[in-house]
């Protein structure tokens, strides 16, 4: 068993980035996030390992540090919260055209514009159906506790290397703030330059006279083969909802009523589900725990053996969307939320099942 | 066994490293635990609470609305938090600086004069862990060779040398306590 500690969420992002082998963290402080960075500057994991630690001067300028650092193969990472992630957009657009390996990690906050320091949901639809331009996606993992906020982002850069993409990690204020135990994997040492090169042969670490130039870019003016750029990454979208989708159900065997419910929210409806059971209420819990790939069969073969979904979330309704269209129209499906920096209580969710799905009100 | 406690107080009163030593000394004896501050405006304002939770199972939501124990250290705490006690619940606070002590008749009401002790004993930097003491008289769900531990984790390690100090400041703290309303 790894190392056990209490910690919180950001803290474990920035220990499990050093454990993972990262190469280089940019980024640049913003409430609630700003630990992420602070652990990385007070842990010097340039002397632990040797990764770079580096404050850019800005959002824009961490996500086109992570362009750079990418390109040559190495494991990049940046974390920001949700109006710093905006100024990301761009750049992560690029790195998915440029099929490049990173992590990024959303600390949400509520919104929009520069909202409030207090957690959110609200950066689901960003996240998950590509804030930038063009038809790209990222693998989205919504962690639930300050476990997965560690095990993410080791999950995390294996995907990304594996896929040649961005990948996400959603998380909110609440997760990054709160301090749970968590069992730290050990220290994965960082890969020597020779196995950059034999793990990524597409990246740009000097020619060898034996290739031609790897070109990182995300442009081709031609029409036809700016076309098979997409149909590529298409085929990749679709291997990873055949292959990456991750879940977790919990009581949904004798369930007669569904929450479906990701990261914090799903921690609040499992609390309300145990408050709904003991007024006899039987109710599941669905938690999705990769946004993209939406776990859509599955969320639909549960949410079809029961008589109403209630789904809950920090947001004006957005995974809502994913879930009617997994589950079709032959069951009830609600929404409850809350925003702008507010968390439901467990019974205001057991209330809101109670009076929109179970009482028929909406 | 599940333990829902929300501990608030003046920023600087040491209210989040409080519930963190609690938290830690939770973790070293196997249990379960949340620590969930409030980072926001109030704390801004110079107000600060943390949530924290002790468990033998896995928790579920790490923020509620309703606790089995409050522990009160101002008087904007009291306003707060003296509703969300549960009934038959436990409310534990510093009279010191509060103009309007707790009137609830359904919850264990204690005062502790943790901040007029320690500022007579010049202790005023480990006045939490008198408090803290306090709250473990009533409610021993970590044991003393964990608080320890959680002293040890939680601390700086420059720090270490003033454990005794802090675990004194414990015992103290359980002499000090003095029931004022009990439920029946």
């Amino acid at each position: 068993m790894g190392e056990l500690r209490l910690m919180k969420g950001n803290e474990a992002v920035a220990e499990a980035a050093i454990r993972a082998g990262c190469d280089g963290y940019f980024g640049y402080p913003i409430t609630p996030q700003s630990e992420v960075m602070e652990y990385l500057m007070a842990e010097k994991p340039y002397e632990r390992t040797g990764m770079v630690v580096l404050q850019a001067e800005s959002e824009t300028a961490s996500i086109n540090m992570l362009y750079g650092g990418a390109g040559t193969g190495k494991m990049v990472m940046t974390s920001s919260s949700s109006p710093g992630i905006s100024l990301m957009q761009e750049g992560i657009s690029y790195m998915a055209g440029a099929e490049l390996p990173a992590v990024i990690v959303n600390i949400t906050r509520g919104g929009p514009g520069l909202g409030t320091i207090q957690p959110s949901q609200a950066d689901y639809f960003q996240a998950v159906k590509g804030g930038g331009h063009g038809d790209y996606k990222m693998l989205v993992l919504a962690p639930s506790s300050v476990q997965e906020m560690c095990d993410h982002v080791k999950l995390a850069f294996d995907k990304a290397f594996e896929y040649r993409t961005p990948v996400m990690i959603l998380s909110d204020g609440a997760i990054g703030q709160m301090m749970e135990k968590v069992v730290l994997f050990d220290q994965i040492p960082r890969r020597t330059d020779e196995e950059v090169i034999k793990q990524c042969p597409w990246a740009s670490t000097g020619r060898p006279k034996t290739r031609n130039h790897n070109i990182i870019t995300s442009l081709d003016l031609d029409p036809a083969g700016q076309e098979r750029v997409n149909l590529k990454l298409q085929a990749k979208y679709k291997l990873m909802e055949k292959n990456e989708v991750l879940y977790e159900e919990i009581q949904c065997e004798d369930a007669d009523y569904l929450f479906v419910a990701f990261g914090l929210s799903a921690r609040i409806c499992q609390k309300a589900l145990d408050l709904a059971r003991a007024k006899g209420i039987k109710v599941g819990l669905f938690r999705p725990i990769t946004l993209f790939p939406f776990p859509a069969i599955e969320v639909s073969n549960v949410g079809n053996r029961v008589k109403g979904i209630l789904v809950v979330e920090m947001n004006a309704g957005q995974m809502i969307e994913d879930v009617k269209l997994s589950v079709g129209c032959k069951v009830k499906i609600e929404h409850y939320g809350r925003f702008g920096g507010i968390i439901p209580s467990p019974d205001e969710v057991v209330n809101a099942l109670e009076q929109q799905i179970i009482g028929g009100k909406s | 066994m599940t333990e829902e406690i929300i501990i608030a107080g003046f920023g600087g009163q040491g209210v989040l490293s409080m519930g963190k030593i609690l938290a830690y000394s939770g973790v070293m004896q196997n249990k379960e635990v949340s620590w969930m501050p409030s980072y926001g405006p109030e704390m801004r304002g110079g107000t600060a609470n943390v949530t924290v939770i002790i468990s033998d199972e896995r928790i579920s939501s790490p923020i509620v609305n309703a606790y089995d124990t409050a522990i009160i250290l101002n008087q904007q705490s009291m306003d707060k938090f003296e509703k969300t006690v549960k009934p038959g619940g436990l409310l534990i606070y510093d009279p010191n600086g509060l103009t309007r002590l707790p009137e609830r008749k359904d919850i264990n009401i204690y005062a502790i004069e943790a901040a007029d002790e320690a500022g007579k004993r010049g202790l005023a930097k480990i006045f939490n862990m008198i408090v803290l003491g306090g709250f473990l008289k009533l409610k021993p769900l970590v044991a003393p060779e964990y608080i320890h531990k959680g002293l040890e984790k939680s601390l700086p390690a420059r720090h270490h040398a003033l454990i005794p100090e802090n675990e004194k400041a414990i015992e103290l703290g359980k002499e000090l306590l003095q029931a004022i309303h009990l439920v029946n």
